[in-house]
């Protein structure tokens, strides 16, 4: 089974950075996640209500949805934090991506340790731009506005062409394929990473270096 | 093809694409609502909400769908539309989008109803609320209020798109393929639209600044009426009740297996949960006048408030109260819009003189049994419509009436030579270009420099009173639709940033200059003088004395 890749760009101005990444990540959890399961005795199981959220953004003339979680929320400011401080921090020119895949986890014989089989990635690149006046940033508020409605739409068409997705588990594999940690909705099996490139296209990979030894863990 | 599909799953599919039809419908609506909209996320499944998405249900807009359905459901050549459309204080309409819930003939027997159809038909409603905020009348459901309101109409059959006019795009939401044919859910959009925002900031002509088709006859005049995208309180229609939500009760519990994956077990019941029963309608109707329903206008919040009742999830809590007492003789009734600019206008709008010919749709609604029309208005440039729907209340009950009226568009740039300005109407009369039809000169097309009014959004709106500030010029001056300065909000204070710097960026007129002291003439100026003279000349020895201290 190949692991789909999706690709978006983004040019965006300094501040507009994380509401345009978290616009993107949460419309992608959003078609990405379902309601708390509780399973029943014969192996019959219900499934939990996920509310929604419109979320105007500050920067952009921009209104996404996301599921209603604070957890889930939470979660993704916090990465995108860490992402937009990386990008400022970099001095470079301005060029970064971040990478939401969904994974499975595959038990595998002792004493090899579960391995993660990504079956979608999500990559987001970035370029910030810097702007002088303030029509230019105006300018941009709605331009990085429409872009984002493109994107949107691209999300949508790639998500509604109902490409492979992991098959619904059974009580025990439920761990395998939904991330059953938050309180209110259960998306699948996730893993955001960015990273940050320099202008000759090279990557600073911290975050890389992490997934290697994350995979070699024993 | 029907053989292949068993009865019970046959049941289930109909049932599946009927909520569905009607879940599209209220996202769609309520989208336009101009609000920000907000469900809460439920880990423990209530039975009530389908395709596991806590879409709230208003009424009359369920009411609504399923009178447009009247029993159907979405086949081949039969599609379930609804078109929103936008209308000004003045009265002029335009259709901005027709969202299209379609059946085609691919089938796709494999497909397991229960499961898989139900899944991505839960999918297809999330790519449909996001997809809502992305269309170029998101943004402008979000301002409507005062100048503007955004309505909805939902019809079955074919797709009538000639409204949208010309170079209109689509999005397609999404496509579930089903045992019986493959749904789709699209959205065709007028995109010109999209360029009035930016208009003032950027000095390339609009490619379409001008919408000049939107009188066309419809070929396929439909007998559904325009709706308000609002929402009105309980209290206010006491009269209003709704035939009953009795479909709403017929709950979906779902239970999925998971061994083998092959195998479903999927139940529907019907009105077996703990949420109201018509008996504790009964006793709701009581306190239905002193509602706890919070209710604004056109342009703000939409609130469900029934804590005061005590009752279960608040998705019910709502259709509960209307299905009090299931009045069937007034089995419907259409919610007339709220205090501000959301009036449907009543027929006493004078039919143009040039264009009385082509008609364009207006709805009026006249509600019985005390239920109101628009309460008093708050601003003056509602009063005209205001005084006109109370006009229309009084006509008989029950009686929808369609009005045809027909005025120059709020964007219809005609050559002007052809008319003269005396006849038009149009809400920005006051910029309307004096000399000919010149596109450069066009205010609409070429924004100047800088404006000269101190407010030229309100100057327009009062069309007869323009201030002492916006002399001359006016045709130089452009009309701004949206204006977003950095950080400010504009839904909770009625005086934002946006509009402060929209009054105050211009300086007043210095006292010196006005009209009122300037009358004094030359002559009596110099008149004055000796007097003022010999004033001077008594107290000479003082002014000596002050120039020597100066020394």
């Amino acid at each position: 089974m190949n692991c789909r890749s999706e690709v978006l760009e983004v040019s965006v101005e300094g501040r507009q950075v994380e509401e345009a990444m978290l616009a993107v990540l949460h419309t992608v959890l959003l078609h990405r996640s379902t309601g708390k399961f509780h399973y029943k005795k014969e192996g019959t199981y219900s499934i939990g209500t996920v509310g929604t959220q419109d979320i105007d953004c500050d920067f952009i003339d921009f209104t996404y949805v996301r599921v209603s979680s604070e957890e889930l929320d939470r979660a993704l400011r916090k990465v995108v934090g860490e992402f937009r401080d990386a990008l400022r921090n970099s001095g470079g020119d301005g060029l970064g991506q971040m990478s939401l895949e969904f994974y499975q986890k595959k038990k595998s014989r002792w004493p090899f340790s579960d391995e993660c089989i990504p079956w979608e990635v999500w990559t987001v690149k970035v370029h910030v731009v810097a702007l002088a006046t303030e029509q230019e940033r105006q300018i941009c508020r709605e331009k990085v506005g429409e872009k984002l409605c493109e994107k949107i739409i691209n999300i949508v068409e790639v998500m509604n062409r109902h490409e492979y997705l992991p098959k619904m588990p059974t009580q025990s594999e439920v761990d395998n394929v939904f991330d059953t940690g938050l309180r209110d909705v259960q998306p699948y099996l996730y893993k955001i990473s960015f990273q940050i490139t320099d202008a000759l296209g090279s990557s600073v990979t911290t975050t890389m270096r992490r997934l290697i030894k994350d995979t070699l863990a024993l | 093809m029907e053989t292949d599909l068993n009865s019970q799953d046959r049941k289930d599919l109909d049932k599946f694409i009927k909520f569905f039809a009607l879940k599209t419908v209220q996202v769609i609506v309520q989208a336009r609502l101009g609000e920000k909209i907000c469900t809460r996320s439920s880990s423990s499944p209530t039975g009530s909400d389908w395709f596991n998405l806590a879409i709230k249900d208003i009424p009359e807009v369920t009411h609504e769908a399923k009178k447009a359905l009247a029993g159907q459901l979405p086949a081949i050549g039969r599609s379930m539309c609804v078109e929103i459309s936008l209308k000004t204080s003045e009265g002029d309409s335009m259709e901005l989008e027709i969202w299209c819930l379609e059946m085609n003939e691919k089938c796709d027997k494999e497909i397991k109803v229960s499961y898989a159809v139900y899944n991505r038909l839960s999918l297809l409603l999330k790519s449909l609320l996001a997809i809502t905020r992305v269309t170029p009348a998101y943004r402008l459901s979000r301002k409507q209020g005062h100048e503007y309101v955004i309505l909805y109409r939902i019809y079955f059959g074919e797709v009538q798109l000639n409204g949208l006019g010309e170079g209109f795009q689509t999005v397609r939401v999404g496509t579930v393929g089903t045992p019986v044919g493959t749904i789709t859910l699209s959205c065709a959009y007028r995109i010109n639209l999209a360029f009035m925002s930016t208009r003032h900031f950027e000095r390339t002509p609009p490619i379409m600044g001008i919408i000049i088709d939107h009188f066309v006859d419809r070929p396929y005049p439909s007998s559904s009426p325009m709706h308000p995208c609002n929402y009105r309180t309980a209290g206010e229609d006491t009269g209003v009740t709704y035939p009953s939500v009795e479909d709403s009760q017929e709950v979906c519990t779902t239970s999925f297996s998971t061994s083998p994956p092959s195998q479903c077990v999927f139940t529907v019941t019907k009105a077996h949960f703990q949420t109201p029963t018509p008996v504790v309608t009964d006793t709701l109707r009581v306190p239905m006048a002193g509602l706890a329903f919070s209710h604004q206008l056109s342009s703000s919040r939409l609130s469900c408030q029934p804590a005061a009742l005590g009752v279960g999830s608040a998705d019910l809590a709502c259709p509960a109260v209307f299905a009090a007492g299931l009045n069937t003789t007034h089995p419907y009734q259409l919610m007339v819009p709220g205090k501000e600019g959301g009036v449907p206008l009543a027929p006493n709008q004078p039919a143009h003189g040039a264009q009385a010919g082509d008609q364009e749709r207006l709805a009026t609604y006249t509600p019985s049994d005390g239920a109101h029309c628009a309460a008093t208005p708050s601003s003056s440039e509602d009063t005209e419509a205001v005084s006109n729907s109370s006009e229309g209340r009084a006509s008989p009950h029950d009686v929808l009436e369609t009005i045809f009226v027909r005025k120059v568009g709020a964007f219809v740039n005609k050559p002007i030579n052809q008319v003269t300005l005396t006849s038009l109407d149009i809400p920005f009369a006051m910029f309307a270009p004096k000399n000919l039809e010149l596109e450069d000169v066009d205010p609409m097309v070429n924004p100047p420099d800088s404006p000269e009014t101190t407010s030229p959004l309100q100057g327009s709106l009062h069309s007869d009173g323009s201030s002492g500030g916006s002399s001359g010029n006016t045709q130089d001056d452009f009309v701004m639709i949206d204006f977003k300065p950095a950080f400010s909000k504009d839904d909770i204070l009625p005086m934002d940033l946006g509009t402060f710097y929209r009054e105050f960026q211009n300086p007043p007129q210095l006292s010196s200059l006005s009209i009122d002291i300037g009358a004094q003439s030359m002559a009596e100026d110099l008149d004055s003088l000796p007097e003022k003279l010999a004033v001077h000349e008594k107290n000479v020895r003082e002014f000596d004395a002050f120039v020597e201290t100066l020394q």
